[in-house]
């Protein structure tokens, strides 16, 4: 048995790699966006609010799945080609950019209006006020929603399955099919456990360091 | 010397401030006393810029200033609010220094160095690495005063300092009110509590409800 886990390891492994690199990638791009869509949604300018609303309201209501299929295997038929890699990006980016967006309105609603008028008597600019007084406290309010989202991330990075791109899901289908065992899902689940178990104490100990303020 | 003339402030067609003129002499404690609901936090947060005026002019040393103009860096007013506002994700220090650092642009330093006096003088050495939810609410409200006199502002304004405090702390900022004055601060007092204007005012202000 553990000459055919050697076996299967590295292709498992490679299908991590992409696992993780979608992973990255979505946080990298949808955190800073998701701030600046939920900073959107609660400006009254009632354009743009309407704009984002409809936004997040396309990619929270429809399946992710669809999402995909749709840029992948829809949009070359409008001659809009994405590569395989290129359409999952797009894709996960713009979903959990929504996902983000409405955890950060949330979290900049909560901020009492108070701090934004004594920043205001300081004479500090809008700018000033967002970076040194709102994103901190917001960042703390939302880590907690923000971590569910990340522990999704993991688990959702498995559709790209569907556009045939290979990720450790992938990697420990192909496997099962082909040599009929049960082994390589049971591996991918571990993998996964692991994946999800890091976030959970990469999490925690921000958590913890956010907590020397209350 | 401030001066207001002719200040009216309506919400909708609710009028809360109708055509009130008043002078804040330098070096004074001018106390703004009303029964609640009278205007007299509107009359405040007309004063330090937060509400537009519908009409009203508003003069420093005779020449007019308009307190909503945030872009102006040389703060002519100072607030401590009622419920003091800190901004909890930064120390003492932090809170204070904050604006002097980033609106005026003074080096830190000197900043620094004008805090730590500040807050010995309030008698809060030793608080400046602590944030604010470590502090007593009387402390609170020291920092607050702080973080306003940080900016150098020439008339300083307080709403409701003695709601949130027990009758004990009352005589305390009744007393750092009165030392700020020593050292030749012009200050406004907001507060429902005669007794507290007439310990310290010099003279009152009386807001009226408008039928």
């Amino acid at each position: 048995m553990i000459q055919y886990i050697q076996e299967i390891l590295p292709a498992l492994l490679s299908g991590t790699k992409m696992t993780l690199s979608i992973f990255f990638w979505t946080l990298i791009c949808s955190i800073p966006l998701g701030a600046l869509v939920g900073l959107g949604l609660i400006q009254k300018f009632k354009p743009l609010t309407w704009l984002l609303n409809f936004y997040v309201w396309i990619m929270r209501g429809t399946p992710l799945l669809l999402q995909l299929i749709f840029v992948f295997y829809g949009l070359p038929i409008i001659h809009i080609v994405f590569q395989r890699y290129d359409a999952a990006m797009f894709a996960f980016i713009l979903n959990y950019t929504a996902y983000f967006g409405e955890i950060f309105r949330g979290g900049f609603q909560s901020v009492p209006k108070g701090q934004f008028e004594s920043a205001k008597v300081l004479r500090l600019s809008y700018g000033q006020t967002i970076r040194k007084i709102v994103i901190p406290q917001v960042f703390k309010i939302v880590l907690p929603s923000i971590g569910n989202e990340v522990i999704n991330l993991v688990k959702d990075s498995s559709l790209v399955y569907v556009i045939g791109l290979g990720d450790l899901l992938r990697a420990g289908n192909v496997a099962t099919a082909r040599d009929v065992t049960l082994l390589p899902l049971i591996l991918v689940g571990i993998i996964y456990l692991a994946l999800t178990a890091v976030c959970t104490i990469v999490l925690k100990l921000i958590e913890k360091r956010e907590n020397v303020w209350r | 010397m401030l001066e207001i003339k002719n200040l009216t402030k309506r919400f909708g067609t609710r009028t809360i401030i109708d055509d009130l003129s008043m002078t804040v002499k330098d070096n004074e404690i001018m106390a703004i006393v009303g029964p609640s609901g009278a205007g007299k936090t509107t009359l405040l947060r007309c004063i330090t810029g937060l509400e537009s005026v519908n009409t009203g002019e508003f003069y420093w040393k005779g020449t007019k200033f308009d307190p909503t103009n945030t872009t102006q860096k040389d703060t002519i007013i100072g607030v401590v609010f009622q419920d003091y506002q800190l901004f909890p994700n930064l120390t003492v220090l932090g809170n204070i220094t904050l604006a002097p650092t980033m609106v005026k642009k003074e080096p830190m330093t000197d900043v620094k160095k004008y805090a730590r006096e500040l807050l010995s003088r309030l008698g809060l050495e030793g608080k400046e690495n602590l944030y604010p939810y470590q502090l007593s609410g009387g402390q609170k409200q020291r920092v607050a005063i702080v973080r306003a006199l940080a900016m150098r502002p020439k008339i300083l304004c307080y709403d409701e300092p003695t709601s949130a405090l027990d009758p004990a702390l009352r005589d305390e900022v009744a007393q750092i009110i009165l030392d700020l004055k020593q050292q030749e601060m012009t200050q406004i007092v907001v507060t429902h509590d005669m007794d507290f204007a007439k310990n310290v005012a010099d003279e009152i202000q009386q807001v009226k409800q408008i039928q």
